[in-house]
């Protein structure tokens, strides 16, 4: 009895939330991660993208909302992540057009590439915060719980109980849905073969007849797809803070990193390595031990590894035990020097 | 310098008197030194980037660790928490000496395969050692009247010192970010530094003891005379008449900021010379040919890896004075005030427009650049209300774009980015 409450304590505060964190810094890091396969750059542009396309839903969220359009026990917001994706796309493809074609066709370097999507992320981040400003959007409805922790305290006959966020599982079944569509896409049809062959060899993929422009058009629509899906579900489940999305962008190149740049299996094995670490590091288990051990003993101290303040330090730490350890990521991903 | 540099510089100055004549002189001088210091920044930048080609997105990082600095050596020690805590915090400090003697140790002396796993158990046991000393100390010295001490304080020595410090702690930070990143792809470095900049803030903030964190420090002591003393100083008062300045308080108020010009002044100057006579020399000519063809470089014997991490070491302790001199402007340390748009990319632009390699062209970008995220807030309100003109005065969106208009400023430094890099990647005052 001891140890299920303990295992169910540990499945609260770390499995559920963990999992939900993992599955939306997978879903950043695939887009981060096929820009790096496509156009061989990291994109810094990437989170503010992610807010954009978030903003676009929330604002169609409330003009839903207002019609009284809502599909209770289901968050409203997901009937309006097509606009928001529509809206992402439209902004990406303009922004490759007017902005990093330019520098593709004169095939700077990666460098450069980098900077100028610097300016990009300025640009994103003065129309995200002039259209719905700096401040914190709560845009949630529908049910709350799948199940409170009372519920499955009654349910199961233990002391401890595991909560299960409705966005949590919204935010698994999106993520399951999207990735496989995403895998399918990339394994089965000839724009995603197509895509893939660019990634691993560009010059081969050129002789032998694929349109380069074809390939990172939709290279951009997939991944403002996946910024737009990632950034409403990170939303949904915590809060729509305009400037957290810059903070998010180091996990989200860690779990890249990890994973191994340009390679799709990795960016969400790393989004759940980024998550579990940051998540089980500063999680305290006083309590957890206190059940293990013998009745009535609790550890003196709260037994946490880090404090909370420090998430953003484990996705470092991640990051330079692979730059030290395995610099190519799990998958073996490029390095390109 | 050329012509049309100091055209430029001549334009610059013209638009801070034109600020100065029908703003405020105490704006215009307000603007002038973070301009000043802005400059020190960009130069700290333009080593990393324009003569080596290094991205580095950690500049707030560096920048904070001054600041840090110029607390820790300006304040005056609280002697009650060095006796609460005091000897826990020196003696965890020397267990993380020992930790790391000891993983250097047996680094050098276990066979390879054992080498790793040797590595995490020492840093694991050296981790709980450290915390056994570490913990208790902390919560002793916070408990010290918290609301106006609540750290350890400083060494209460004159703040100037802290602005070569400042540089010297950023230096040693850089070293051992750029022994691990630098030698890697260049997107690894950007996002290594990106990371370490958000620890150092982490670390500001959260780490109470050393920085009272969010409760700030304020009230740091100034290397310039305080305007209420000088306001009941003889010289000053006859010295005011003389001038014929009818507001005395505005006047003192005018004449701390220009102490301040003069000495952030002399600092940019010494930078500035030594940044010429580095770029000028056999040096800088390396470091040039590095840059641009690293593996040329490398064939003639050149070290990349090294000079790189050198490069790097110096720009960020230029960055590292600047924040000292900063806190030392403002008075105060306010950890939450460090943001990676204001301390990080800001200066990227400042670089990028100024013109990328050359000295002269970053101290430019650095004054155009604070200049125009100062004035485009004016710019941006006055914009917003030119636009929303036909609407009612109770429009929401009126009152919509109004209530964003200050963030125009972010939009425009993205376009002041994007159209540099692309219509005129060699900056205001190219590289010769």
């Amino acid at each position: 009895m001891e140890i299920l409450n303990a295992l169910a304590l540990l499945a609260n505060f770390v499995v559920v939330p963990a999992t939900a964190y993992g599955a939306q810094l997978a879903l950043g890091a695939l887009g981060v991660t096929l820009i790096f396969g496509i156009l061989r750059f990291a994109n810094f542009s990437h989170g503010e993208l992610m807010s954009f396309g978030t903003m676009a839903v929330i604002l169609f969220t409330w003009v839903l909302q207002g019609q009284g359009v809502i599909i209770h026990p289901l968050p409203t917001a997901l009937l309006a992540l097509p606009v928001g994706i529509l809206v992402a796309i439209v902004l990406s493809l303009t922004t490759d057009r007017l902005v990093f074609r330019f520098y593709r066709r004169k095939r700077a370097n990666p460098i450069i590439f980098a900077i100028v999507s610097v300016g990009v992320m300025f640009v994103y981040a003065g129309l995200v915060r002039i259209v719905i400003g700096p401040d914190d959007q709560s845009f949630a409805d529908g049910a709350r719980f799948i199940i409170t922790a009372r519920e499955f305290k009654e349910l199961s006959g233990l002391a401890e109980g595991i909560a299960i966020k409705q966005t949590q599982v919204v935010t698994i079944a999106v993520a399951v849905a999207v990735v496989a569509a995403m895998f399918w896409f990339l394994q089965k049809t000839r724009s995603g073969k197509a895509m893939r062959a660019y990634s691993d060899n560009e010059d081969l993929a050129l002789l032998s007849g694929i349109d380069p422009d074809r390939v990172v058009m939709i290279a951009w629509i997939i991944t403002a797809a996946l910024a737009t899906i990632a950034g409403t579900l990170y939303s949904l489940d915590k809060i729509y803070k305009p400037f957290i999305f810059l903070q998010i962008l180091l996990p989200i190149f860690a779990a890249t990193i990890v994973g191994g740049i340009g390679q799709p299996v990795g960016a969400i094995l790393g989004g759940f390595v980024v998550a579990y670490s940051e998540v089980m590091l500063t999680y305290a288990y006083k309590k957890f031990l206190a059940y293990l051990g013998p009745s009535g003993w609790a550890p003196d101290s709260l037994v946490q590894l880090l404090s909370t303040d420090y998430k953003f330090a484990v996705s470092f730490i991640i990051l330079v035990v692979v730059l030290l350890v395995r610099p190519t990521g799990i998958i073996r991903g490029k390095v390109i020097g | 310098m050329t012509r049309r540099g100091a055209l430029y510089f001549a334009v610059m100055a013209a638009l801070l008197l034109a600020v100065g004549f029908y703003q405020s002189w105490n704006v215009a001088f307000g603007i002038l030194n973070l301009c000043l210091i802005s400059a020190i920044m960009a130069l700290g930048v333009n080593m990393q980037w324009g003569y080596a080609g290094l991205f580095n997105v950690g500049i707030m990082g560096f920048t904070a660790l001054g600041g840090l600095t110029a607390v820790l050596v300006s304040m005056p020690p609280v002697p009650e928490a060095w006796a609460a805590g005091g000897m826990g915090m020196v003696l965890s400090f020397l267990m993380l000496v020992a930790t790391v003697a000891a993983i250097i140790f047996a680094r050098r002396s276990v066979p390879a395969y054992l080498k790793t796993p040797a590595t995490i158990a020492l840093v694991v046991a050296g981790f709980f050692l450290i915390r056994i000393f570490y913990l208790p100390a902390v919560g002793r010295i916070e408990a010290i009247n918290p609301a106006h001490t609540g750290y350890l304080g400083g060494l209460g020595l004159p703040i100037v010192l802290s602005w070569l410090a400042g540089g010297l702690v950023a230096a040693g930070a850089a070293w051992l970010i750029g022994k691990v990143a630098l030698g890697l792809r260049a997107d690894y470095l950007a996002i290594a530094t990106l990371g370490i900049s958000e620890i150092i803030i982490a670390i500001v903030k959260y780490e109470e003891w050393l920085t009272r964190g969010v409760k700030n420090v304020t009230g740091l002591p100034r290397p310039v005379p305080y305007e209420v003393n000088l306001m009941e100083t003889q010289w000053f008062i006859n010295f005011t008449n003389w001038l014929g300045a009818a507001d005395i308080a505005n006047a003192a108020s005018m004449f701390v900021k220009i102490c301040y010009a003069v000495l952030i002044m002399i600092v940019l100057g010494i930078v500035l010379w030594l940044a010429e006579r580095a770029l000028k020399s056999p040096w800088g000519r390396m470091m040039r040919a590095i840059r641009d063809n690293r593996d040329a470089a490398s064939a003639m014997g050149k070290d990349v890896t090294r000079r790189h991490l050198q490069t790097f070491v110096l720009g960020c302790a230029t960055c590292g004075i600047a924040g000292a001199m900063l806190t030392t402007l403002d008075g105060q340390y306010t950890p939450t005030s460090y943001i990676p748009l204001r301390y990080t990319f800001l200066i990227w632009v400042m670089v990028i427009l100024g013109g990328s390699g050359n000295n002269w062209g970053a101290v430019l970008g650095g004054f155009v650049i604070w200049f125009v995220w100062i004035e485009a807030e004016p710019f941006g309100n006055w914009f917003m209300h030119t636009i929303t003109l036909p609407m009612g005065d109770d429009n929401w969106l009126k009152q919509h774009l109004i209530g964003g208009a200050a963030y125009t400023r972010l939009v425009l430094m993205g376009a002041i980015l994007l159209i540099v890099m692309r219509f005129a990647p060699r900056g205001l005052i190219p590289e010769r």
